[in-house]
């Protein structure tokens, strides 16, 4: 019996439970006395409900349980059986198991006479142990469904419980997503700790030369590691700065556009459209940054006479500003359109013009929400990868030259994880270091765009 | 003026629940505008305005004039388009897509809605102070000063201080907030916010003041004060004031129309009309007996 079967199998009792139970309430309801006023009762489907989770839930609890132990148990007889027959497999006994059961049925013939009995064997147990797990499952389950049918009552707090059933899948849907959240930042948060052990804090924040290429032989010149992160932040905030140059005003004066002076029917088509912006991957904004724009600028910076490289901030800066605009137009279109409209006619009213309005009553009053944009489109621009991978470079220069090629720290915890490391190197844990303080950068950002956003929201309830 | 206190809040929510009846008996009897539509000496004269919001007839042929130095208020009950008209005057509905307004308005001679008439001069002309106070999120200081900024009215600084405490003792609010005159206008109480909007009106020195329900936040004291205000500023303005109190509209203007369901019922001297109204629903409306 396959997995899927076993799976129907438990649905179908679940739901035939859910009918039962439902019914038999319904039947309880009947029967009894008719009282003059009319009262509110429980739905007998809660009743259902309840009777088929009790079905449902102890079996599949079983069932992983079985699942946890089973593999385990199968290595344990194998190993008997090895035992029993005196077979010598050498010292890596896991390894041998695992090749064990990797042999294809097909390919049985070709196998020395003495692996193919184990191979038999291990068959044999495999086969004994799912069929229990089956009728172990089913069994419960059926116990289960027969045992709440029979206690089901008029009396049973159905509501209740599925409340509280309800209540603890929400749970545990919500735990799942904080502990992974946790367990990362744990994790980052251990290895860094190991990367300190190795390169001083100080060396690591303020160090003004990085090369992470460690020797591999003691003797080897040249390749000493230097792992001062200052180039890596100064590149990563001369693009951020370069993007957010091109974002803001882009963004904020969209967003006035669209929230004073476009039809309606033109914000609905254009919103849209702006906020598309956002939603193309990166890897497209890197290879428009890479092949368009920075040969662009290379052309455009050498005819009147400036040395460009070919990969350049500058490019990758411009290419990031496009893409994080929608973060900027869309939140500030957000907040200027929730200025009330009796500050606009206030304004109007005295007889000041739009612009004077918008530049002296809206933005004012919006700027809250506005900066809360910025600052998360700058978190945005801050964990960028794939444009700067493509179009600025990997040397890490320490300039704040646009038109020299330059890093980001996002960009060298690619390059440091990627290919065959041990992880265990300085090399290696740099990279969990760097991800740290990355991490803790945009932690910053965003707690602080939350705070405004937050505060400005209390002013117009 | 015993069977004017009558007209309480009660028995307005009572004509506008029977609101159906009445408007049977509109159909029945409204012809014309009974009474003086026209006026000596007009400030504003509007003819045969109609205003469509969308599908909404909701002023329809109405003509009024408005006249110089004098406080002309309107009253009528709620939705009857008082403030629709009202915002009409200052060209207000303009910034409402779908509003449609047709009709002649006139200010001093002028087609307000001229193709050569500039909103927003027209706006400095015909000052407004709105149904819900309106403060701009700024302090008491800037918002007063907002106006007499952006029209560059004053030459320096200590003029411009002069300025703002003049219109705030006007509007009878600088007692209370000469000492925290950086606070945020928003921190005000209601009240406080609709006196401080109203001397952020009269600070740029309007010709005309229009004024929609200017003391429905406000408590009697107050509400005495702004109607002080008011009489004090017809000598040198022309005053439009929309108004649910049958007091005030008694106590404050000279001139009185009566609107219902967008139309102009009967308008004419103040003391006439409450106390010898010629149509049958301006009586019902001012003696709170309808239905
Ligand atoms: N911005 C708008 N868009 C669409 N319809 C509107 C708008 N403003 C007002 N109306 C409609 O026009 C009619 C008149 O509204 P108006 O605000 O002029 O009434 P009012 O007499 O001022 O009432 P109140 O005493 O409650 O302030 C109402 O039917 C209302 O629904
Ligand atoms: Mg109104």
């Amino acid at each position: 019996m396959s997995l899927i079967t076993l799976i129907f199998l438990l649905l179908v009792l679940a739901m035939f439970t859910y009918f039962i139970g439902k019914q038999k309430i319904y039947a309880q309801y009947q029967a009894q006395p008719k009282s003059p006023g009319r009262r509110i009762l429980t739905l007998p489907k809660y009743f259902g409900y309840v009777a088929a989770m009790w079905s449902l839930f102890p079996a599949l609890l079983v069932w992983m349980l079985i699942e946890l132990i089973e593999a385990p148990l199968i290595n344990h007889q194998i190993t008997n059986y090895l035992a029993s027959q005196q077979i010598e497999v050498g010292e890596n006994l896991s390894l041998y198991l695992n090749e064990i059961k990797n042999i294809e049925a097909s390919h049985l013939a070709d196998i020395e006479p003495i692996k193919q009995a184990i191979y038999h064997r291990y068959t044999q147990l495999n086969t004994l142990a799912n069929n229990s797990k089956n009728v172990i499952v089913m069994a419960i389950a059926l116990l289960m469904s027969i045992y709440i049918l029979k206690r089901i009552k008029v009396d049973t707090a159905a509501r209740k419980i599925f409340e509280k059933i309800i209540e603890l899948i929400l749970l545990m849907a919500a735990s799942i997503a904080i502990m992974t959240t946790i367990g990362i930042v744990l994790s980052v948060l251990f290895e860094s700790v190991r990367f300190f052990g190795e390169v001083p804090v100080m060396q690591f924040m303020f160090g003004l030369e990085w090369s992470p290429q460690t020797a591999i032989r003691a003797d080897q010149v040249g390749s000493s590691a230097a792992f001062g992160a200052v180039p890596l932040f100064l590149g990563t905030l001369l693009i951020s700065f370069i993007a957010l140059l091109v974002a803001v005003p882009l963004g904020l004066f969209s967003a006035i556009y669209l929230s004073e002076y476009a039809s309606v029917k033109f914000r609905t088509v254009a919103k849209p459209i702006l906020e598309i912006l956002a939603g193309i991957p990166t890897v497209v904004y890197g290879f428009f940054a890479a092949l368009t724009v920075a040969p662009f600028i290379r052309n455009l910076g050498e005819s009147i006479g400036l040395s460009v490289a070919s990969e350049s901030a500058l490019a990758a800066g411009l290419v990031m500003g496009i893409m994080i605009i929608p973060f900027v137009s869309s939140l500030a279109d957000d907040v200027l359109s929730a200025v009330p409209k009796t500050m606009r006619e206030g304004s109007l009213g005295l007889g000041a013009t739009q612009s004077e309005t918008i530049t002296k009553v809206l933005l004012p009053a919006a700027l809250p929400g506005i900066v809360g944009g910025v600052l998360l489109a700058a978190s945005r621009a801050i964990g960028e990868t794939m444009i700067v991978v493509m179009a600025a470079g990997l040397a890490a220069n320490l300039t704040v030259n646009p038109l020299a090629a330059v890093t980001t720290v996002t960009v060298q915890i690619v390059t440091l994880l990627t290919g065959d490391q041990e992880f265990d190197s300085a090399k290696t844990l740099a990279a969990f270091a760097l991800g740290l303080m990355l991490f803790l950068t945009t932690l910053v950002l965003n707690m602080i765009a939350l705070y405004v956003v937050r505060k400005y929201r209390e002013q117009y309830e | 003026m015993n069977e004017l206190m009558m007209a309480s809040p009660m028995a307005r929510a009572k004509s506008e629940l029977t609101g159906n009846q009445v408007n049977v008996s509109l159909a029945a009897t409204f012809e014309h505008t009974v009474g003086t539509p026209c006026c000596d000496n007009p400030k504003i004269q509007t003819k045969n305005v109609d205003v469509f919001y969308a599908e909404n007839h909701a002023i329809q042929d109405v003509s009024l004039d408005m006249g110089a130095n004098e406080v002309t208020a309107l009253i009528g009950p709620s939705g009857c388009g008082k403030s629709t008209y009202l915002r009409c005057l200052n060209r207000m509905n303009d910034s409402i897509d779908i509003c449609k307004v047709s009709g002649d308005f006139i200010l001093d001679g002028e087609d307000i809605y001229a193709k050569s008439q500039d909103p927003v001069l027209l706006r400095a002309r015909v000052g407004m102070v709105f149904q819900k106070p309106n403060p701009f999120p700024k302090s008491i200081y800037d918002n007063v000063a907002y106006g007499l900024r952006i029209h560059g009215l004053t030459q320096n600084k200590a003029e411009l201080d002069d300025m703002v405490e003049d219109s705030l003792r006007k509007a009878g609010l600088f007692e209370e907030v000469k000492d925290r005159l950086n606070a945020a206008g928003t921190s005000l109480s209601g009240g406080q916010q609709q006196r401080l909007c109203i001397a952020r009106t009269i600070a740029i020195q309007p010709e005309v003041i229009l004024m929609d329900e200017p003391a429905s936040a406000l408590d009697p004291i107050a509400t005495a004060k702004t109607e002080e205000l008011i009489a004090e500023l017809k000598e040198n303005f022309t005053i439009v004031i929309v108004t649910h109190s049958m007091q005030q509209a008694a106590r404050v203007s000279q001139r009185t129309a009566y609107f219902h369901m967008g139309r102009l019922i009967e308008v004419g001297e103040t003391d006439q009309i409450f106390t010898n109204p010629q149509h049958e629903l301006t009586e019902k409306y001012i003696t709170g007996r309808f239905g």
